[in-house]
């Protein structure tokens, strides 16, 4: 067993201290809930409301019920009905960043906004990604009306991939099409319930308030059985204290009151404490997600999340620079690695670039080895068949080396993670003789290898006929004849 | 036939135990022992090559197969001396004098035995007239040099000017490896060819046997 601890970056007094903090917010001055079915909810569970003011105060027994609700764990399974994610204790899972509005085009190096050949694309790459569990609803592509860009994505994601998806809606009316679509793949209710498909991003706003959409979407889905994740996003010194604690206050607030709504419209509601909190840089009035402080929020996040017995979620290994260079890597690895010795349960980021606007295909080819490397770390060290010690240096020195030891054979592939091709590890000869690429060459090779080697999702014939059926219906309702041409078959 | 394609299957899995039963099976059913040697062992040691050139198998898995192709070949070596048949080619091997790193020097060598050469392995800080002089005695095709050291590279110059010098240069090819070495030097000093890895200079020994 591995001796590993998680990260610390908070004392168990400070955690105490913080969400005793966030408890009298909720309680004293409360959030703002644009909502008032939402408000009329948390009145009937023992909350107090101002319906004229859109504000609702949180007592203390109210949040604890709903943290005694809160499930401690819950699992995800691909459109096949098989388990990919177990987010439980330390168990930690990637995905992409999501939502983007641009991409980063390899062939012109120019960002610019995607269209559904980029996002099928995406979908096909992303399927031979395997240390990146999930697909999120990972960018908007720009030839669709918008008000069926939410639901269009998700459409092509499970029409495309098996992988489960992480998305959201901008709207209250999408989510119905966007439930039907998943119980559409599952074939029922019951059947969505029991193997969830999909987790929907639900984001306060900072500071302390609930959108009437976001509201909503938490109780639709808690309602149907969907997983939610909570994105609270403090900005620190901005819309949040500038103080790291201080932030980290606002957080749990936001997210205690989240759970809060999610738990009353349906005890046992599966959910992810999660967050996007950044640290504001005052210089650009920007939100970097790459800043070691916003990197520091998300897993003392973590540590409170885990504290209170929940499962996790952070957005966390990305970057803010605008192309595949040294800063994409570093603030993604950086990122990564802090997050995966924390043992945050979901992961969000990789491809992102851009502070969560711009997905890149060839940076999600780089962050899959990142996460690879921050899996193998998380694993940790542990003895396998070490002790005694003696016999296996014995062969050592009788054989002169272990190459094809049993020993070898056994533990190699547990023991080390080999990466792709993306991560240059030849000599130098090689190198210069393989002509010399660059990662970007490289990652980009690798984008077309993957792309090609793609096949068609296993999910039935008829379910994906019903799928592109709901999606054309939707798409005639908001004035398109036809949707887009898919470049491939699915 | 079946049994050599079966033959180089248990060779690309690296079963030492299952190859020495398979060849006398296909002895048995009157395969000649080259039809065995080039169709079975050496064509999968081929494709082990080619795997693990793209890396689809590691090292690892390139030496069991040898070691098992190394099994096969224990049966039918006395059938290939007394039938009069010919080893792909000898080659010379060895680490440069005063340079005494000898493990990619190794891999080379259980590589090209794999491939289907006599190897004949003069271990390490060996001269230039020591390898000179046994590529001549053994009537190797191929001297392969190796050095890690900066300050051991010009003993291989030495040997390719002593070929030279005996007019031997055009009948016993050179090629060399090792970290400090590269293509451009070996272009320098007038070697053959250069390999950057075990994989490549297997290769490379390949096209300098066919064309010595």
């Amino acid at each position: 067993m591995s001796l590993r601890s998680p990260l610390r970056l908070l004392s168990d007094e400070l955690i105490g201290r913080i969400v005793a903090e966030a408890r009298d917010i909720l309680d004293k001055l409360g959030t703002r809930v644009q909502n008032p079915l939402v408000l009329d909810l948390l009145a009937g569970n023992g909350a107090r409301v101002d319906l004229g003011k859109s504000q609702a105060w949180y007592p203390g027994e109210l949040i604890d019920r709903c943290l005694a609700a809160a499930p401690r764990s819950f699992k995800l399974y691909d459109v096949l009905g098989d388990e990919t994610h177990d987010f439980s204790g330390s168990k930690v899972h990637f995905t992409p960043g999501s939502a983007a509005l641009h991409i980063l085009d390899h062939d012109s190096q120019t960002i610019r906004k995607p269209g559904t050949a980029d996002y099928v694309r995406y979908v096909q790459l992303l399927c031979g990604l395997g240390n990146i569990a999930a697909q999120s609803t990972a960018f908007i592509p720009a030839d669709v009306a918008n008000q069926v860009s939410d639901s269009y994505r998700l459409f092509l994601s499970l029409l495309y991939g098996e992988k489960p998806v992480v998305t959201g809606t901008f709207t209250i009316d999408s989510f119905r099409l966007m439930r039907d679509m998943q119980l559409t793949v599952r074939g029922g209710e019951r059947e969505l319930r029991d193997k969830p498909l999909a987790v929907f991003s639900c984001c306060p706003t900072s500071p302390l308030k609930w959108s009437d959409v976001t509201s909503q979407n938490v109780v639709d889905c808690a309602a149907a059985g969907i997983p939610v994740e909570f994105i609270s996003m403090p900005l620190s010194g901005f819309m949040a204290p500038v103080t790291l604690v201080g932030s980290l206050v606002q957080h749990t607030a936001e997210t205690l009151s989240g759970i809060v709504i999610s738990q009353c419209a349906r005890p046992g509601a599966p959910m992810l404490y999660g967050g996007s909190p950044a640290a504001f840089d005052v210089r650009y009035e920007t939100t970097p997600m790459g800043a070691v402080e916003t990197q520091m929020i998300d897993c003392a996040a973590n540590e409170i999340g885990k504290h209170l017995g929940l499962p996790t979620q952070a957005y966390i290994a990305l970057s803010d620079a605008k192309l595949l260079d040294a800063q994409a890597g570093l603030e993604t690895a950086m990122g990564a690695t802090l997050a995966a010795l924390s043992g945050i349960n979901s992961i969000s980021g990789p491809g992102m670039l851009d502070f969560e606007s711009c997905q890149s295909l060839e940076k999600l080819v780089l962050d899959n080895e990142i996460c690879g490397m921050a899996l193998r770390l998380a694993r940790g060290i542990e003895p396998r068949e070490d002790f005694p010690a003696l016999p296996l240096f014995a062969e050592l020195l009788r054989e002169g080396h272990l190459l094809i030891a049993d020993h070898t054979r056994r533990h190699l592939k547990a023991e080390h993670y080999f990466p792709g091709r993306v991560i240059d590890r030849a000599n130098l000869s090689r190198w210069r003789e393989d002509g010399c690429l660059t990662l970007g060459q490289r990652a980009h090779n690798e984008v077309d290898r993957l792309v090609a080697a793609w096949r068609p999702s296993r999910l039935g014939g008829e379910r994906k006929k019903d799928l592109i059926a709901l999606m054309e219906k939707e798409a005639r309702r908001w004035g398109m004849d036809k949707l887009p041409a898919r470049p491939v078959e699915a | 036939m079946e049994i050599l394609k079966q033959i180089a299957r248990t060779i690309e899995e690296g079963d030492a135990a299952a190859v020495p039963r398979l060849v006398g099976e296909a002895l048995a059913a009157e395969s000649s022992a080259k039809a065995v040697l080039d169709g079975g062992l050496i064509a999968g040691m081929n494709a082990v090559g080619e795997k693990f050139r793209v890396h689809e198998i590691f090292l690892p898995d390139v030496l069991l197969a040898a070691k098992a192709m190394y099994a096969g070949l224990d049966v039918l070596k006395p059938l290939l001396e007394r039938a009069g048949v010919a080893s792909r080619g000898r080659v010379v091997i060895g680490s440069v004098q005063g340079d005494l790193h000898d493990i990619g020097k190794n891999l080379v060598g259980i590589m090209l035995k794999g491939a289907g050469f006599e190897v004949i392995d003069l271990g390490s800080d060996v001269s230039a007239v020591g390898f000179v002089a046994a590529a001549r005695s053994h009537e190797a095709r191929v001297i392969g040099m190796s050095a890690l050291l900066t300050t051991t590279m010009p003993v291989m110059k030495e040997v390719v000017d002593l070929l030279k010098k005996e007019n031997l240069g055009g009948r016993i090819k050179t090629i060399i490896g090792g970290a400090p070495v590269s293509r451009d030097y070996a272009e320098e000093i007038g070697a053959d060819a250069y390999g950057y890895d075990c994989a490549q200079a297997v290769e490379r020994v390949k096209e300098l046997a066919a064309a010595s």
